[in-house]
This record gives C-alpha cells, structure tokens and sequence, in this order.
C-alpha cells in the first residue's frame, strides 16, 4: 500500500463547486480548428466560405439566381474586415440576430436535404472570432423582398450563454449593390437589387496567395456554381502580401483592388433537390431515441412509417414483431432498453434504399463547362454516376478530368502530380487533401493502366487537373470545418468507378494521340528521304524534272497508304 | 526480307582476267534502276532491290573451280517506311558512283565517299560502315567488284620480296616499269591496291604466303627467298583482296603452286587461310575474282606441336578461338570437305593449345628457315 498521501483529498463537494455548464461558444472558442479557424489565413478564407455558402443556399432555396459580392479590405497590421453581399431573399428582422450570433442555429440541421451549410456554425463563428480577435462586433444588413426599409444590425454573442447581444439596431434604405470589372477590363455599371443581405466581419486574418487562397476558393466555386455571379475584390497593403509558393501565379491578380468578375456561364438555378426523411439504417441510437421522444405520432408503427423513409407499414409491423414490441405502443414511452432491441431489429430488417432523387449532380457538361473556365486543355471528360448509399444516406458522385499540354496551359506540368479539385455540395475544399477520401479514391486507382505515370500510392502524375464532387443530403466530413470527406468504403468505391471511366476515356484519347504523333512522325520520315530517293533516279535514268516529280508524289502516296493507317 | 530463288549469272573464275570494262558497269547501274522506275511510275507499287545474301549459308564449296561459288538465294529489299532511308541512300549512291566515278573515269576511296555523301542533307552517312555495307549490296546487286565501280581500297596490299620482276606502268606516262622484287635489300615491295594491269616475270619454284610481317622480315633479311626459290608475300592478317588477287595472278601466270604458312590458331586456318584459298561468304559474289584454289597449307600445324616438340612453347586456346573452330567444322563447306581439315581442327580442340608462326624461336632464331621450312618443304605433307 502506499503512503498516506498529504494533499488534501478533494471532496464531492469541493468538486461539485467547481462542475458547472460548458456552452457550445466557449467550447468552441477553446477548439476553434475544428471550426477551421486555427490560423489568421484560414480564418480568412473559412469566413468567405462560410458566408457565401449561405448566400447561395439562400438565393437557391428562393429561386433566385445568385448574384455574390466578396469584399476585402485590410484594415490593419494583420487585420481585415471582409464583407459578403448577395441579392437573395433577405432574413427578417426577428431572425438575423439568432442566425449570426448563435452558434448551432440554423434550418439545416434538422432535416435531410442536400444543401451547402449542415450544422449552423459556420457565419456565427466567423463572427465569434471576429469579436474575439478585434473586439469588434458583427453587421448585418438586410433587406427582405418588397420591404420598404433595410435593417441594420449590430451583434455580438455571449459566449457563455451562447446567445446573440445586439449593439446596434436601425432601420435604412440600404440596397445591395453590385460592383464589377467587364471582360473587357472596364468598370460594370453598379447593379442594385431590391433583396439581398450583406454581413460584414472584422477579423485578425493574413491573406496568402496560392491553391489554399482565398481567389483560388472563389475561382473553383465558379466551376462548380456555373449559375453564381460573383465579383470580388482584396485590397491588401503590398508589403503584407504572402507568397505561399513562389511558382504561383495568376491566383493573386485581386491583391490590386479592383474588382473581379467571374461570370455566370448558366443562367438557370439548379433544381432544388428534395427534402427526405431518415432512412431508418443511417440512423443512430441517440438519434433514434432522441425522434421516437419528439415524434407526434401516438403509435410506434405510425412513427415509423411517418418519421422515416423506406418504412412501409407492413416493414413497421415486422420490425415491431422482431424487437417484441407492441406496434401500438406510445413511441414516447418505450424503454431505453427496449429501444436498444427496437435499433437492433431495425438493424435486422431488410428495408428497400432510400429515395435518391433528393440528390442532385450538376451534371457532366456543367462541370465540363466549368472546367473551361479553370484550364484551357486538349481534353475534358466528365462523368457523372448514379445515386448510391452510404449508411443510409443517398448520395451522388461526380469527377471530371481534365489534360492540358504544357506548352499550352502554364498552371500545369508534366512532371508533378496532377491537380485534384474537391467539392462537396458545390462547395471546393482546400485543405486536408491528404485526409479526405477523394484523395484516397484517386491515388488507389492504378493510373498506369491509363498510360499515366503513378508513384506508388501516391497521385497521377501529369498535366492532369481531376476534379470531384459529392453531393449528398449528409456529406460526411472529418471534422466541422468541412476539409475532408470520411472514408466509407461504398464512398471510396463510387469515386473509384467514375475516376476509372475518365481514366479509360483519357487513355483512348492518349493512344490516339500517340498514334496521330506517329502517323506525323513516319509522315515526315517518309518525306524526308523520298525526294532523294527521286533525286537518285533522276541522275541515273536521266529523268527531267517533271519525271523526278512524279516519282516523288506517287512514292509518297504508296507508302501513306500503307503505313499511316490511322 | 523475304528470301527469294532466283539465279546469278556465272562467270568462270578463268574469263574475268580484267573484268568488265566501265561502260558495261555503267549500263548495269541504269538496268538496276529502270525496274525501280517502272514499278513506281508505271505499276503503281512497291519497288524492289535484289541482292544474293551474303553468308556462308549462301555459297558452296565448287571442288571443280576450287572456290566458294555464290548460291541463287537472294534477298529482296522492298520500300517500305522502314527501308526509305537505306533505299533513298541507295540510290544517290548508285547515282554518284555512275555520274562521278564511272562516267568521269575517277576513282574514290570508301572513306571519300562516306565524306562526298556528308552533302546530301539529311540522306548522309553518319558511320562509314553504312556506306560501306551499301556499297557491297551494289557490288553484289551489280554482280561487279567495287574496283571496277572506280573504288580504290584504303589498306595497302601485302609486301613481296623473291626472284620475280613486276612491270607495272606509270599513271601518267603508261610507259613500263620494272621492278625486281630481288633487288629491294633489306625492303620489299608493296602490291598497290589494283593489281589487273601487272605483268609478270617469275623464275621462283612456288609462292610462300606468310601470316606476319615480323616472320616475313626474317626471311627476307637472310635472304631465305634465294635459298628456296620462292616469292615471298607477307599478308599480314586475313589477306586484301589486291593480295589475293595479286598471288592469284602471280600463280595463274607463272603455274607455280601457293604455300601459305600462318599462326596454328582455328583463325590461321578458318580465316586468313581459307579466305585466300577459296575466299569468304561475306564476298560470296566476288570470289572468283579473287581466290586462289591453288593454295596449300604448310603449317603451322596441330601435329606440328608435338613433331617439333613445341609443347611448351604454345598458348591455351581461348573460348573465342574455341568457338570458331566448332563453327568451323559444323558451318563451313570447305572444313566439311576435307577431312584432313576436320581431323587438324579436332586435334587442336583435344590439345587445347594454340600456336604461333615466331614458337620455333625456341629451338633458336633462325631454326625456323634452316629447319622447319626445308624439312617441311622436303616432306610436300601439306593440307589441302
């Protein structure tokens, strides 16, 4: 045994004094890499992505061709006030406060649908670690469709009681108004709209040029949102310019403070793809238990047909049977164990797959479209697969992949590895390549059946730029800043197949490739060495000039025929 | 390539003492040419060349002329992506052989033609042994030696020294020359490198063709030539073919028989002896010009070794040398004639040991010419 220890023991009560609530802000102030606001240049680029996220799941969800503007501004020695204005449906006025100054408030979370934002974390944090590294508060405007006045709204949130402080709340005739540069260099005559909500952050920020840039999010947004117009600008203090890479270029022509436009190339906003109810093997435990407590329904077998997909009422009444459960039961009231038994026998059944047509792709030649945009190369293929299941989730996968010659697009070379763009629900993802499971999907293919070359386990390498979307009602991500998607396998698969169809399609188009330098390569030997050939008879033969003509084209069309058989 | 059957015309090796004249080699070039011409412009096709393959697998050993005379299988040379190069190259050589060479009464030497092909853009030779190659598909195409083309060799003949006068005559004036090879002293004289318009008078007994020049030396220095009666030629080597020629000449004129004394090595025997006797394979076509089916094989041989009691005086034989003598006697026509031949190559292989011309140095410096020729010469036991 050992000594009797001399500090004193800590009693019960000693503890109990000191056990109190933790709120999700302060949490999430103590963990905010989770929210991917571990360093000054991703808190730049994750409130940019946060907001416009919610700018086009708004403009979308209303209908409303999206028209964005990003807008930022360096207000200081490593400080930046970044504002995001859209012309979509506005909030109301009882609403904003909630939205941007509540950590997990929002309409996504609560139900299946494929969308942008999930959890409703995003924009308040963003403004949480504006307020935490400027002291400075979060402002809102906006501006509801036939509204005659604007609110203007100041918040800031409480960390500890994770609810919004309002600082400042008035009405104005604020329209949103839209800024841009025409293709032929000049200024756009301002746009303004009658709708639209504009926020606008003050943060400790640095701004980076580069594939992790902020200019590089917003270019692969408008790949994959072909119907977004945006225009943004960055207006940095030169000596504050970061290189990332040396080699980068292009990525950072923003930093002069004029605006850019990124047209839109569609001018249609995309199906709305429709809502869905869980499907009963993609839910778990506490979430089973968590709905049968909320549910309306009186009966077990109506909550599960009601609250649940695929759940017919002869599948409820198999269910209830194999967890020995009365079907009439008051769903509120099963025993904990005896939902344990009831998720086992759900487990149990054989239940048709979820509906897919709530997922929707943004189809082959958009994302071909898209790609256009990006790189200007020789080939573009784009394939887009049918909705599949993950843990009862549907989802849907795209890739479309694009080879570029060297000579021709400077932003890639034959000797690194390929560029892969990721994408989940329309959104690009940055960081973490390494962990999310479209790197893995790609880097498992084995490339050199393709005619490509291939480290081993490791990317293609290429003048190659591959780029892959997931859409799905829940994309399953690492962690809550949204970098990496989560290896399920029937995931990896899904990707593997389609980046094998674009394999096989690049590798048609190489071989013919190949055999077209061939053709031109024998085309030109041959050409090379008849006129000699033809030169040789004419001094022997004494043939005239006309005669050694003919010997040299009729050569050379025997010789085509036969050996440039393509 | 495919191979096809079709037949030379022959020549009797005795009916081409100054060949063709240049006229006729000139004709034979437009004749090669005209079916090239006709097969592209008139018949829409492919044209061909044909040449006789050029092998030991192509040639038999005719025991009645005494060389190895060319067989009819030919290779065809079609124009395809593959041989447009080799074909244009061809022809341009063909070309400059009869406008510049033939035509204009000049000669040019292998290398000066690699060098004149250097203008002819991308259609160059890049190594000599291109041309070089070409320009024994056209000898053979043409059924013409490259002398007569006008193509002078680069390597000198051999040396001679021994009772013979050779009248030669001067390339500008033409008036005749006499040059008595026993008279050079401690010299010789070198055979040029065309050997047709040489005139002969010869008092020796028989010709000694010896392997090297160090042995050659020797005899001349002690005069060996006149205590034997012979003409003594030193190859060095497997023999010109303005060497062959010239003993071939020599020997036809004077109806003296050809000694030839080499190193005893499976390369003695099956190359320097046996190229000069009945010529090679690569030369298939032209060995009627230039074997001499009137040699004899002196020495040194297997059996040698152990009569002159040499044993200790000779060299392990070496994979290569090992290899060739099995090639020789499962490949060569003339080996698998005689089998006195047979006999000599398989003993060497069961000794294991090779020797060369200067061993008998052993026994003392001069023991080769005071015993092992006379007595050799005395006992006429010569291979054939």
């Amino acid at each position: 045994m050992a000594k009797k220890s001399t500090t004193e023991t800590v009693t019960a009560e000693t503890m109990a004094t000191q056990q109190r609530d933790i709120s999700v802000s302060e949490f999430f102030l103590k963990n905010r890499h989770l929210l991917g606001f571990d360093n000054p240049r991703k808190a730049l680029l994750t409130t940019v992505k946060e907001a416009v996220d919610n700018s086009l799941d708004a403009c979308e969800e209303a209908g409303i061709l999206p028209e964005i503007s990003v807008d930022i501004k360096q207000t200081g020695n490593n400080r930046f006030r970044i504002e995001v204005t859209d012309n979509g449906p506005g909030v109301v006025r009882a609403q904003i406060p909630k939205i941007f100054a509540k950590l997990l408030y929002g309409s996504k979370f609560h139900r299946l649908r494929m969308s942008r934002g999930q959890q409703g974390i995003g924009i308040s944090a963003a403004g949480m670690y504006g307020q935490l590294t400027t002291g400075t508060s979060t402002r809102i405007r906006s501006r509801i469709q036939k509204a005659k006045k604007a609110h203007l709204i100041d918040v800031q949130i409480d960390t500890r009681k994770n609810a919004p402080t309002i600082l400042l709340d008035e009405e104005s005739d604020w329209l949103p108004e839209f800024n841009g540069t025409g293709p032929d260099g000049k200024p756009l005559t301002p746009v303004n709209y009658t709708h639209g909500t504009s926020v606008s952050i003050e943060m400790e920020a640095a701004y980076v040029r580069g594939r992790l840039s902020v200019d590089e999010y917003l270019k692969q947004c408008a790949i994959v949102n072909p119907h977004l117009q945006l225009h943004y600008r960055i207006a940095v203090s030169a000596k504050d310019i970061q290189e990332s890479d040396s080699k980068e270029s292009g990525a950072g022509e923003a930093q002069t403070g004029d605006w850019i436009t990124l047209f839109r190339s569609v001018s249609k906003v995309p199906q709305q793809p429709g809502e869905i109810k869980p499907h009963p093997h993609g839910v778990e435990l506490g979430m089973l238990m968590q709905m049968l407590k909320d549910t309306r329904i009186r009966t077990l077998r109506g909550a599960l047909t009601q609250d649940f997909s695929r759940v017919s009422s002869k599948t409820a009444l198999e269910i209830c049977e194999k967890a020995g459960l009365s079907p009439k039961a008051n769903p509120a009231r099963i025993a904990h164990h005896e939902i344990e038994v009831l998720y086992k026998a759900i487990g149990d059944t054989k239940l048709m797959r979820p509906p897919t047509d709530c997922v929707s792709p943004i189809g082959e030649d958009q994302l071909i479209s898209g790609l256009k945009k990006e790189i200007n190369a020789e080939f573009y293929t784009a394939v887009t697969r049918q909705p599949s299941v993950y843990r009862g989730n549907p989802f849907l996968i795209e890739v479309a992949l694009a080879y570029a010659r060297e000579s021709v697009d400077k932003s890639v070379t034959s000797d690194e590895p390929a560029r892969v763009m990721r994408f989940a629900n329309r959104v690009p993802l940055l960081y973490m390549a390494g962990a999310c499971a479209m790197t893995k999907a790609i880097t498992s293919v084995n490339w050199r059946n393709y005619d490509v070359s291939q480290p081993r386990g490791s990317l293609p390498v290429g003048p190659i730029v591959i780029a892959v979307h997931m859409a799905s009602v829940w994309v399953p991500f690492t962690s809550e800043s949204k970098e990496a998607i989560a290896h399920y396998p029937e995931i990896i698969s899904e990707i593997g197949l389609a980046v094998q169809e674009c394999g096989r399609r690049l590798a048609t188009f190489l071989s013919r490739e190949k055999r077209r330098f061939e053709a031109d390569r024998k085309r030109n030997y041959i050409a090379m060495y008849i006129p000699h050939l033809a030169l040789g008879l004419k001094q022997v033969l004494d043939l005239d000039d006309k005669q050694e003509k003919t010997v040299t084209s009729r050569l050379i069309k025997i010789l085509e025929r036969t050996h440039l058989d393509t | 390539m495919a191979k096809l059957k079709k037949t030379l015309p022959r020549t009797s090796a005795t009916d081409l003492p100054t060949a063709i004249p240049r006229k006729e080699a000139s004709k034979r070039i437009v004749a090669a040419c005209e079916p090239i011409y006709t097969d592209i412009v008139k018949k829409t096709r492919k044209p061909v060349m044909r040449f006789p393959v050029r092998s030991l697998a192509n040639v038999k050993y005719d025991v009645k002329k005494g060389y190895f005379e060319i067989l009819g299988r030919m290779v065809a040379r079609t124009l395809t992506y593959n041989t447009v190069k080799t074909f244009a190259q061809s022809m341009r050589l063909l070309a400059t052989t009869k406008n510049d060479l033939i035509d204009k009464d000049d000669i040019a030497g292998k290398r000066e033609i690699y060098y004149n092909s250097k203008s002819w853009g991308e259609c160059r030779f890049d190594e000599q042994p291109e041309s070089d190659t070409l320009l024994d598909d056209i000898e053979a195409m043409l059924g013409v030696n490259r002398e007569q083309l006008g193509y002078i060799p680069e390597e000198r003949g051999g040396d001679v020294a021994g009772p013979l006068t050779v009248i030669d005559r001067s390339p500008s004036t033409g008036e005749k020359i006499r040059i008595d090879c026993s008279r050079l002293g401690s010299g010789a004289w070198s055979i040029p490198s065309r050997v047709e318009h040489l005139d002969f008078e010869c008092k020796a007994k028989f010709i000694l063709a010896i392997e090297t020049s160090s042995l050659f030396q020797r005899l001349v220095h002690h005069m060996y030539y006149k205590k034997a009666g012979c003409v003594l030629v030193s190859m060095s080597g497997v023999p010109t073919r303005a060497c062959r020629r010239f003993i071939r000449r020599l020997a036809d004129h004077s109806k003296i028989p050809v000694l030839v004394f080499t190193d005893g090595d499976p390369y003695g025997y099956c190359n320097i002896y046996r190229t000069l006797k009945v010529g090679s394979g690569q030369s298939a076509h032209i060995n009627r010009f230039f074997s001499v089916p009137q040699a004899q094989y002196l020495g040194v041989t297997p059996q040698d070794i152990i009569d002159y009691d040499l044993q200790d005086a000779t060299h392990p034989l070496e994979d290569a040398d090992i290899k060739r003598a099995k090639d020789a006697l499962k490949n060569d026509p003339f080996i698998k004639h005689h089998k006195e031949w047979q006999q000599a190559l398989e003993q060497m292989l069961k000794m294991g040991v090779r020797i060369e011309q200067q061993a008998f140095a052993k026994h003392g410096l001069n023991y080769v010419l005071d015993n092992y020729l006379p007595e050799k010469l005395k006992k006429k036991q010569f291979l054939p």
